[in-house]
């Protein structure tokens, strides 16, 4: 069973902020589904290599030359900063990373 | 075999007779959309736009809603993109519309592609055009309930554990997951990168293999699409499959098997038999361990993916937040559903300081053994067959508080996505309990679609 201490420093790394009841839930879920996933412990993996991908193909390079294939224009700008909830003008506005 | 209205061959001839024209086709289904909203297999609707010249001209489709299409909203399910404009095509939807096809809206699906029922979605669950009552399967359930109710001709889904596969066979429709690279990814809202993968829902084999014809290929902007030639995938859907060599693993008819899904499988096996294919028990020793090793990857990668939410270049923020730190927690927190939040916590555990041996690079070594198990099998068969689901579709509500349930009725299609191979689930009929639509499983050899696609159109040739 996972303790209280370690979910809320999951949550942290995952900057997730926990509410009201989500310890003690998220104690439950995580600790059914890693004792669930402890039958892998059982499975002798010494001279197996860890497979990350499935097609083979390796070192996926490209001529190192601008593609175009996105023009940056006050549409696409537009289309792109207008995303962001706080904006001025053409750019992105960030809240205070240090207390003043 | 159901009559599901339009195929693309049928839309394809009315179109040339001049029995109707794409706009008038177009604006029925729109229609049509607008008078099947108790379904909730959409979340948008698009407005007509003259189609190109191409193998889908004129064909309206539906597309999950975790694709890009230019202009238009794309919300993943989830309440943290609800707002969020594409600004580009996806590739998959740019070769659509290149091909002619039509975007009639975007569907729903579980938040963030993350659930097996379409439950889990932020906008409301989707019924099951068979039975209102029971869920349509997910992630992909819009798009499975939109082809099941002729809300469309085909739709596009993503499959990261099953999510075309699954919800095809709970509403009786055809589903394909291709080989991982074949589709781009690029404009796909990532969930877990190295196991999503784009693919076809729609009524018949043959319209399956039409939409992968346009759909498939190398992409500059997705440097893990595969460099192999695509072949015509349609070429060989008549070819009978006397001499095809199909291996049935036990493991996939073990406990937790529905009898009446054992049944139309056992059937459909014997129906290829029939057909002059040679059938041969095989085993797949380590594919148990499938869901185990899945649920470490794919949370690993999602913790990863979904760390880009940060409530400030798109999607919710929180107003309740005074600095940047808040900012990422309170707008994260807000913005995801409970299912994000737990594939969140449990990748960010699994991936972090002290346990990345004991459970990612364990889970990635055990998928290589069952790869591995894959290929042994393929020295020997041409196709490997089974049931898509354990069971016919469940009723809403079920599984919704036991996560662990509802992750067990990805068992027989969570293994091929952590091998990469390519899929499909192809109706075999009615279990003879629910009376619901069972699908048959049928796998193949990476990049070998092709043969995948002639075994189950000779099912679909038989059995309809």
């Amino acid at each position: 069973m996972l303790t209280d201490a370690e979910i809320e420093h999951i949550a942290k790394l995952g900057r997730i902020e926990l509410l009201e009841g989500d310890v003690e839930k998220f104690k439950r879920e995580l600790s059914s589904i890693l004792g669930y996933v402890q039958q892998l412990q059982a499975i002798d993996t010494s001279s197996v290599e860890p497979m990350y991908q499935t097609t083979g193909v390796e070192n996926a390079i490209r001529a190192d030359e601008p593609r175009n294939a996105f023009p940056m224009d006050t549409e696409l700008s537009a289309l792109l900063v207008g995303q962001a909830p706080m904006k001025e003008e053409r750019f992105v506005k960030v809240r205070s990373v240090l207390k003043k | 075999m159901e009559d599901y209205g339009y195929t693309i061959a049928s839309v394809t001839k009315g179109l040339a007779a001049g029995e109707f024209s794409a706009r008038e086709l177009f604006n029925e289904y729109r229609d049509k959309i607008e008078l099947r909203k108790d379904l909730n297999a959409f979340l948008s609707v698009h407005d007509f736009r003259e189609p190109a010249a191409g193998i889908l001209s004129g064909i309206p489709s539906a597309i999950k809603d975790n694709m890009l299409v230019k202009g238009t909203i794309s919300t993943a399910g989830s309440k943290i993109l609800k707002n969020y404009t594409s600004a580009y095509d996806a590739t998959a939807i740019a070769k659509l519309t290149a091909a002619g096809a039509l975007v009639l809206g975007k569907t729903n699906m579980d938040e963030f592609a993350m659930g097996s029922s379409t439950e889990n979605s932020a906008y409301g669950r989707v019924q099951n055009p068979l039975d209102k009552n029971r869920v349509p399967g997910g992630s992909s359930g819009g798009s499975a309930a939109a082809v099941a109710a002729d809300l469309c001709v085909f739709a596009l889904g993503s499959d990261t554990g099953g999510s075309i596969r699954q919800p095809a066979a709970f509403c009786g429709i055809v589903g394909f997951k291709p080989s991982y690279g074949r589709v781009s990814r690029h404009g796909l809202i990532a969930m877990a990168s190295s196991l999503d993968q784009i693919g076809p829902l729609t009524k018949n084999v043959r319209d399956a293999a039409m939409v992968l014809n346009a759909i498939t290929g190398p992409d500059v902007f997705d440097s893990t699409t595969a460099p192999q030639p695509v072949p015509d995938f349609a070429k060989n859907l008549d070819k009978d499959i006397a001499g095809l060599r199909i291996g049935v693993p036990k493991e996939f008819f073990g406990e937790g098997l529905h009898e009446e899904v054992q049944e139309k499988i056992r059937a459909a096996i014997d129906m290829l038999e029939k057909q002059g294919a040679i059938i041969s028990e095989i085993s797949l020793p380590n594919v148990g361990a499938s869901l185990a090793v899945y649920y470490i990857v794919m949370p690993s990668e999602v913790s990863a993916n979904l760390a880009r939410f940060d409530g400030i270049r798109y999607g919710h923020v929180s107003r309740a937040a005074q600095n940047l730190l808040e900012t990422y927690m309170k707008s994260r927190s807000e913005g995801f559903g409970a299912e994000p939040k737990r594939r969140i916590m449990l990748g960010t555990y699994a991936l972090s300081s002290g346990y990345f041996d004991a459970y990612y690079m364990k889970a990635q070594k055990v998928r290589a053994l069952i790869r591995q198990d894959f290929d042994a099998a393929f020295n020997n068969v041409d196709v490997i067959v089974g049931p898509t689901t354990p069971s016919t579709a469940f009723m809403a509500g079920e599984k919704s508080d036991d996560p662990l349930a509802m992750y067990l009725s990805d068992v027989y299609t969570v293994p091929v996505n952590l091998a990469g191979l390519p899929a499909i689930s192809v109706p075999c009929g009615n279990g003879s309990k629910s009376n619901l639509p069972v699908g048959l499983h049928i796998i193949g050899k990476m990049f070998d679609e092709a043969t995948v696609l002639q075994a189950a159109a000779c099912v679909e040739r038989v059995l309809s």
